[in-house]
C-alpha cells in the first residue's frame, strides 16, 4: 500500500508534466516467436505469453517471456528446450530492458509506423548481454504495435549443443517479437 | 534505491521518489521499469506442470509415469542378451538374445496406447496408458504425477503338453499405478503397486493374482544421461514358487529423437507378466541379462498451433 502513494505522487508529477495521450503501454499478451533453420531439421517455436512495458515519455521499454510457455511443433523439441537448452527450472524467464534511442513521440502520435533503434541488455538462460536491434512502433486505435526481428546466437549465452546434434540447430536463431501494448497509467499500474 | 522507497513512510517515500526521479540516471531508470513488468505478474500465482520426470516410458523393464505427448509416436526396441554367467561357450550370453518390438501413440497428451510383441513365448500384447495426475508447482500444486496403466498379453507359443490352451488360458492381464515426483531437476521416484492377473498357472498352489510394489528412479548424472533403478517387491502372500524379486540397474543416453537404455537385470522378459511375475534370475549369482531399450519418437500430428 505504501508505494500506491509514491505512484500516486508520481502520476500528479507525470500529469503535470505531459500532454493528455498515454505514454505507458503494457501487453501480458504479447507474441514472440523463434525459428532456426538447418540442413537436419527446422525448429520453431511461438508464445502469445509475453509481457512487455513500455514508456513512451522516457523511451524505455521492458519484456519478459515465460520461457516454459513456447510451444513446439514437436513435444519433445519443447521437452529438451526447456530441460536440456534453456533450463527452464533455474532460469524461468528471459528479459530484455532497454531503451528506443531514436524515438519521436510527436510523429508517433500523428500515426503510421516508425522506424526505431532499441539498445538494451537481454537476459537470456542466465546470461545478459547488451544487444542493439531495430524494430517498429506504431499507434493505432489507441494501441502501440511493437514489431522487432533480430538474431541470437545460443552460444552467447551459455547454451551449448552436443556435438551429436550439432547439425540439427543452426547456429543463429532468428527471433520475432508482435505486440499489441494499450495504455496504462501509473496509477493503475502500482495496483497487482 | 528503489526497494528503499518502500520501507519509508508513504510520505517520505514520495518526496524521495520526487528527488530520486529527477537525479536518477538512465541505467537506474531501466532497472525499475523491468522490476515494475516483474511485480504485474507475480511467479507465484501461476501454476506450471512438471515434466520430464523421465526421459523415456520406460524406466528400465517397466514402464514410466511418462507418455509420449499428442501426436507422437515411439518406436521401441528392447533387446535382452542371455546370462552373464552362461560361460564363453555362450559369449556371456551375447549367443542368445530376447526381442520385443514396440509401437506407442500419444492420442493425447495424457493418454497413450500401444502394442508389442515379445520374442520370449511369442507373446503379443497391448496396453493402455493414462496420466490422470501431473506434477505441478505454483498455485494449487500436486505433489506427484500418477499415470495408470493396464495392459493384456497373449502368448501365441504352440506347446506340446497335454493341457488345452484356449485364447482365455493364454492370457494375462497387468495393472499398475504409477506414482512418481521428480525432486529437482536431477532426481525422480516412483512407486509401482502393481497387480499380475495370469489366467493360468503351472500348479493348485500358484496363485492366479500376483501382487507386487515397484520402486525404482533415476539420477541424471549429466544433463543427457542418467543412473536408473528399478526394483518390484513380490508381496510375499501371492509370491510364485521359484520367482524372484526383479533388480535392474540402468543407464540413459538421451540424443535427440532417441533414448538409449543400457541396462543388467535378472528379469529374461520385457513386459510386466514376465519380470514382475516370472523372473528367475539371481541377480547376486551373476543370472544378469545385459540388455537395451533404444526409443525413437516420430511427429506423427504436430501440435495444434502449428497445423495448418
Amino acid at each position: 500500500m505504501k508505494h500506491c502513494y509514491s505512484w500516486l505522487c508520481m502520476a500528479l508529477l507525470l500529469g503535470v508534466s505531459s500532454s493528455a495521450s498515454a505514454q505507458r503501454y503494457s501487453t501480458r499478451t504479447g507474441s514472440v516467436s523463434f525459428f532456426s533453420v538447418s540442413i537436419m531439421e527446422d525448429i520453431e517455436a511461438k508464445t502469445d505469453q509475453a509481457a512487455a512495458l513500455l514508456d513512451m515519455q522516457t523511451a524505455q521499454v521492458a519484456f519478459a517471456i515465460p520461457i516454459r510457455t513456447f510451444e513446439f511443433k514437436r513435444t519433445l523439441m519443447q521437452e529438451h528446450f526447456n530441460e536440456n537448452y534453456m533450463e527452464s527450472d533455474r532460469f524461468p524467464k528471459a528479459t530484455f530492458k532497454g531503451r528506443v534511442t531514436n524515438l519521436n513521440v510527436d510523429l508517433l502520435h500523428k500515426g503510421g509506423p516508425q522506424r526505431v533503434s532499441v539498445e538494451g541488455d537481454l537476459t537470456l538462460h542466465g546470461i545478459t548481454r547488451r544487444v542493439q536491434t531495430t524494430g517498429s512502433l506504431e499507434v493505432a486505435s489507441g494501441r502501440l504495435l511493437v514489431h522487432t526481428l533480430f538474431s541470437v546466437a545460443p552460444a552467447d549465452y551459455g547454451i551449448d549443443v552436443p556435438l551429436l546434434v550439432r547439425e540439427h540447430i543452426a547456429k543463429i536463431v532468428t527471433v520475432r517479437v508482435s505486440m499489441a501494448c494499450d495504455p496504462v497509467s501509473p496509477v493503475t499500474l502500482a495496483q497487482p | 534505491m528503489r526497494e528503499l522507497y518502500f520501507r519509508l513512510p508513504g510520505t517520505l517515500g514520495a518526496l524521495l521518489l520526487l528527488v530520486g526521479g529527477l537525479l536518477a540516471t538512465p541505467a537506474q531508470a531501466q532497472d525499475d521499469i523491468l522490476n515494475e513488468l516483474e511485480q504485474q505478474t507475480p511467479p507465484s500465482t501461476t501454476s506450471s506442470v512438471v515434466d520430464a520426470t523421465f526421459k523415456s516410458s520406460r524406466l528400465i523393464n517397466g514402464h514410466t509415469i511418462q507418455t509420449p505427448g499428442k501426436g507422437t509416436m515411439v518406436f521401441l526396441i528392447s533387446h535382452r542378451f542371455g546370462t552373464l554367467n552362461s560361460g564363453p561357450y555362450n559369449f556371456f550370453g551375447l549367443d542368445q538374445a530376447t526381442i520385443r518390438l514396440g509401437l506407442e501413440y500419444g492420442f493425447t497428451d495424457r493418454l497413450t496406447v500401444g502394442v508389442g510383441r515379445s520374442s520370449l513365448e511369442k507373446t503379443l500384447d497391448s496396453f493402455v496408458k493414462y496420466k490422470a495426475l501431473r506434477q505441478s508447482t505454483g498455485a494449487h500444486a500436486m505433489p506427484v504425477s500418477v499415470t495408470l496403466f493396464a495392459s493384456s498379453a497373449l502368448t501365441t507359443l504352440r506347446y506340446n503338453d497335454q493341457v488345452e490352451h484356449t485364447l482365455a488360458r493364454r492370457m494375462t492381464y497387468s495393472y499398475q499405478g504409477l506414482i512418481a515426483r521428480k525432486f529437482s531437476p536431477a532426481l525422480s521416484l516412483q512407486l509401482m503397486p502393481t497387480l499380475i492377473h495370469r489366467n493360468l498357472v503351472a500348479t493348485d498352489q500358484d496363485p492366479h493374482d500376483v501382487y507386487a510394489v515397484g520402486f525404482g528412479g533415476r539420477q541424471k548424472l549429466t544433463k543427457r544421461t542418467s543412473l536408473n533403478l528399478e526394483y518390484y517387491y513380490l508381496v510375499p502372500a501371492t509370491k510364485p514358487s521359484e520367482v524372484r524379486n526383479s533388480l535392474a540397474v540402468g543407464f540413459d543416453i538421451e540424443t535427440g529423437g532417441h533414448v538409449f537404455q543400457l541396462h543388467v537385470t535378472n528379469s529374461q522378459g520385457m513386459i510386466e507378466k514376465f519380470f514382475v511375475a516370472n523372473t528367475q534370475g539371481n541377480f547376486f549369482k551373476g543370472d544378469l541379462y545385459f540388455g537395451f531399450n533404444v526409443n525413437r519418437n516420430f511427429t506423427l500430428r504436430t501440435q495444434d498451433k502449428f497445423s495448418k
